[in-house]
């Protein structure tokens, strides 16, 4: 359809209007053709970073937002054997959070015939409090609950997908997610962090499964783009605890230099990796890492004794029978 | 000049309307998609435009009577 007399931007392989125009790789296209490129796009990521094989089960983290469920959809297209995982963190903040977005999944699931294997791990039913709640019993989740609600989720993670025998979790993680984490942790030179970040997290332990990121490669503008383009309804609305949050004042700075610089984010992100490839930044820190076995749990620590997770929530179970909770 | 409206969800036959979770703005209509995510204070990076349902991109020209529906597209914690 045109639109009066200004001309539209066609799609680089097709006469159709294109809907999205990624400026970082000077390349415009229509919703089909959009899809197939991200479809291939992440193929190519899962290979070039041997993230997995078709042989191999993946269990995709879902949270019911653009990336985690767009992921999911795009591996299953790909006709790779995913299951999914979602955690119920039990967070309200007035707009039912964690119950809307599990109802995105099963909206999700339902689109797809039904016939698709989802993991559920309720925090509060298993643990004994919601997130937000084991955050306010607790020091470490005192001001904010995204502490106890990263440590918890990656320690869950990790465990479904050893107790199901998974090959690799697989997280939505973008581009934007990447950049800014790596922005943080550049700004403090957390050279621990520094040395682990990438694609593909090998697991450095028997109680680790292998983590990836297939769409770390992909703006976060794109994945919001996918998901509206494959009619994918998705939690729009942002975690209530996440108002103010770092990561995103970081995205909102890398955004202003994508805006002069096109390009600037993914670069930033890919030579890094490559530096620390090609010229082994950070490889004493990875070599230092001393995991030890959490005897609770099974799963890696650095702690002697009892892991963080194991010791969070056995505070947190010491503080609700103290209060009569 | 971007002016915030609370209730008008119609546009008149002169201005564009935009809408960005609970806010409503409006601006002449002629210029592009972009130039009105930046007007409304907002990072063309971090936003989509979606006109009639459609997803478009931040070169179409915005014309008198279009309603955009602008999506943010940043997400952390």
């Amino acid at each position: 359809m045109a639109r009066g007399k200004h001309p539209l931007m066609k799609c680089r392989h097709c006469d159709a209007k294109a809907v999205v125009n990624m400026r970082q790789h000077k390349l415009a296209l229509c919703g089909p053709h959009f899809v197939e490129w991200v479809h291939k796009q992440t193929e190519r990521f899962i290979e070039k970073y041997n993230m997995f094989t078709r042989d191999e089960r993946v269990l995709v983290a879902v949270s019911g937002g653009k990336d985690s469920l767009a992921l999911w959809d795009i591996l299953l297209a790909l006709g790779y054997r995913a299951d999914g995982l979602y955690i119920g963190l039990g967070i309200d903040g007035g707009l039912s959070y964690s119950d809307e977005s599990h109802r995105y999944i099963t909206e999700f699931i339902e689109a797809r015939g039904g016939d698709l294997t989802l993991h559920t791990v309720d925090v509060a039913g298993i643990y004994g409090a919601s997130i937000p709640d084991a955050a306010r019993l607790t020091r470490r989740g005192r001001e904010k609950p995204c502490s106890v609600c990263g440590l918890s989720k990656r320690h869950i993670m990790n465990r479904v997908a050893r107790e199901h025998g998974y090959d690799v979790l697989a997280t939505g993680h973008n581009l934007d997610d990447e950049a800014a984490v790596l922005f943080g942790n550049a700004m403090v030179w957390s050279v621990d962090y520094l040395s682990r970040q990438g694609p593909v997290l090998p697991p450095s332990h028997p109680g680790l499964a292998r983590k990836v990121k297939p769409l770390f490669r992909f703006y976060e503008r794109e994945m919001a783009a996918y998901a509206i383009v494959r009619g994918i309804e998705y939690m729009y609305d942002e975690c209530p605890h996440a108002t103010g949050a770092t990561t995103i004042r970081y995205k909102e700075l890398l955004n202003q230099l994508e805006e002069s610089s096109p390009g600037i984010k993914l670069q930033y992100v890919l030579r890094f990796l490559k530096a620390r490839e090609q010229h082994g930044l950070f490889a004493q820190v990875r070599e230092q890492l001393d995991l030890r076995t959490c005897p609770t749990c099974g799963q890696p620590t650095t702690n002697d004794g009892a892991c963080s997770f194991c010791r969070m929530w056995e505070r947190v179970n010491d503080r609700r029978i103290e209060q009569g909770l | 000049m971007v002016e915030q409206q609370q209730r008008r969800s119609t546009p008149a036959e002169d201005e564009v309307i935009l809408t960005y979770r609970r806010k409503t703005f409006t601006v002449a209509p002629g210029m592009t998609v972009r130039d009105a995510i930046t007007r409304c204070g907002l990072s063309p990076e971090a936003t989509l435009a979606v006109i009639d349902g459609e997803l478009v991109t931040d070169e179409v020209v915005l014309q008198a009577g279009d309603r955009v529906k602008l999506l943010a597209t940043i997400s952390g914690g």
